[in-house]
């Protein structure tokens, strides 16, 4: 169905888990006056990114009070947001919610932490381990956070899921400065659009903004339609709220123009997957 | 190659906000800077101002008595262009009274002493104007480690510490820094005549072009001979980045706790902000 999106571009403060809930319970009461549906937070958004040794002392639990708090707003308002969270055993995720009429609906565990250049994430994180799409009240989706959309498989398996739009909640740092926009945000761009392009699904990504230490996050937060086409894209280095429409038309035009996931040779896939497996343990 | 690829517009707003972003969140509005009459701190004076608005831009010139006129001149000048407030605080009485002690000091342990004395200067006026110091060192200068520790390296914040020269060159012709400041040698100015090129013995378009190369794109020793640079020149410039790498770190800490600063006790800067 069609659904309305906001895309919350905003600049969350390193470790500051109490104002950073006060700024994002506001911008959700922002997205209702604006009529979205579902609004959408960067990956750790209520934590900030480069947290290193504040993992533990920012973590929540699912059943805390605090996302008690966001659970309740989403029974007006469907949200997906990234935070730190903690399990009963200590491990600590780099985790997304999406909360829909009140309830969790779905959490993802961010599987691929990355750990090299600026990036340390495996130091501090436990990795997730699966891929799952869900049902929501707008159909079916999927949720990665940042680097997950890097590896093919994860976009595939979720779209293989059912998923026809793919969430992606990112903070993702500014490097290069040798074209109009940084070299990290062009590449992200070509890597949103060719992955709507190959599965024929809606993406919504969500990039946050702001300074930690003298790295910047560039924001171009974007609603990338089936056709791989970016449809509204929020601006660099500023703060916003993309408000995105959604069209149901535009996915099922876009499958039947090309009808690159009815042909797709899931068994095929898996068969040759199983192989090399086989070959590689044997 | 003069250039390297770069966007200035793209720079300038990263720049811009950097300062604006990082000096606010510490919940200050003003910033100190020594001016010295030469393009990198010309340079940091207008990013500043761009991102604070010249009132809350205190630049202060502090010449010593070998200084050349010419570039209190330029202070001047960039001062006025950019419309910040400029301090003169010349720093030949404490230079000279130290150095009556030690008449015999050669001319780097003169400069040393200089450069500390001026970074005093300016972190008084932090605590006196509630302003953060602003750092001016280029990234060539600090890879070639041509600065002087706890001197002109010593800073809260240093918004063009990612740029080479050519690059700090590229982004003050965008940024309508003066064309004199802009055209001129750039210089230490810790004595007559000097000029940066000479005393490092190479220009600087050839040496960040290849640092640019070997850090920034990582090409091995022998990529860089096959691109056709001198073994030599590349071994120079490998050695002054190794041998000058304790200026770019904290002061090293005898480990003897499960948690030291630094090593497995580790926070951002920006922890909280």
């Amino acid at each position: 169905m069609d659904f309305t999106a906001a895309l919350a571009q905003i600049k969350p403060k390193l470790g500051a888990v109490s104002e950073n809930l006060g700024m994002i319970e506001e911008t959700i009461r922002n997205g209702i006056d604006a009529g979205a549906d579902l609004i959408v937070f960067p990956e750790l958004a209520v934590t900030g990114y480069f947290l290193k040794d504040l993992v533990p002392e920012v973590a929540l639990r699912l059943d805390s009070p605090e996302i008690a708090g966001l659970m309740e707003l989403s029974a007006r308002i469907a949200i997906a947001v990234g935070f730190v969270e903690v399990t009963d055993d200590y491990r600590f995720y780099n985790s997304a919610l999406y909360l829909e009429g009140g309830k969790i609906k779905h959490l993802h565990r961010k599987v691929y932490l990355p750990t090299y250049g600026l990036f340390d994430e495996q130091r501090y994180l436990a990795h997730g381990d699966r891929f799952r799409a869900f049902d929501t009240r707008f159909g079916r989706m999927g949720m990665l956070i940042c680097e997950d959309m890097w590896h093919l498989s994860s976009s595939y398996i979720m779209v293989m899921d059912g998923a026809k739009t793919i969430i992606c909640l990112s903070s993702s740092p500014s490097r290069g400065v040798e074209g109009k926009s940084p070299g990290s945000a062009e590449t992200w761009h070509r890597l949103t659009s060719a992955t709507a392009t190959f599965l024929s699904c809606h993406i919504l990504y969500c990039n946050r903004i702001g300074y930690e230490d003298g790295v910047n996050f560039w924001g171009g937060s974007e609603y990338v339609a089936p056709s791989g086409l970016s449809e509204c894209r929020a601006r660099i280095l500023e703060e916003e709220m993309l408000i995105a429409f959604v069209s149901e038309g535009a996915l099922r035009r876009e499958r039947i123009f090309s009808p690159l996931m009815r042909d797709e040779k899931l068994t095929l896939t898996i068969r040759e997957l199983l192989r090399l497996e086989r070959e590689r343990s044997g | 190659m003069n250039r390297l690829p770069l966007d200035t517009a793209l720079l300038r707003k990263l720049l811009v906000g950097f300062v604006r972003d990082e000096v606010r969140k510490v919940g200050l509005g003003k910033v100190v800077l020594g001016l010295s009459g030469g393009i990198d701190s010309a340079l940091v004076a207008f990013i500043a101002a761009e991102a604070l608005g010249h009132e809350n831009v205190h630049l202060i010139c502090m010449p010593y008595r070998t200084s050349n006129p010419e570039s209190e001149a330029h202070a001047r000048l960039v001062a006025d262009s950019c419309g910040a407030d400029f301090r003169l605080i010349p720093i030949t009485p404490m230079i000279d009274s130290y150095f009556q002690m030690f008449p015999e000091a050669d001319n780097m342990r003169r400069g040393n002493k200089m450069a500390r004395e001026r970074m005093t200067i300016l972190f008084d006026h932090s605590a006196l104007l509630s302003a953060l110091v602003l750092g001016t060192s280029n990234k060539t200068e600090l890879l070639l480690g041509y600065g002087t520790l706890y001197g002109d390296m010593a800073s809260a914040l240093n918004p063009i510490g990612d740029l080479y020269k050519t690059q700090i060159w590229q982004l003050s012709a965008e940024m309508g820094i003066p064309r004199e400041v802009i055209d001129k040698k750039p210089s230490a100015d810790l004595w007559a005549g000097q000029t940066d090129e000479e005393e490092l013995g190479f220009r600087y378009s050839e040496v960040d072009e290849l640092l640019y190369n070997m850090v920034d794109r990582r090409l091995s020793d022998d990529e860089l001979v096959a691109s056709g640079y001198e073994r030599e020149f590349v071994d120079i410039i490998y050695r002054k980045v190794r041998d000058s790498h304790f200026k770019r770190r904290m002061p090293v800490i005898a480990k003897v706790s499960n948690r030291t600063i630094d090593r497995d006790f580790r926070y951002a800067r920006d922890w909280g902000r």
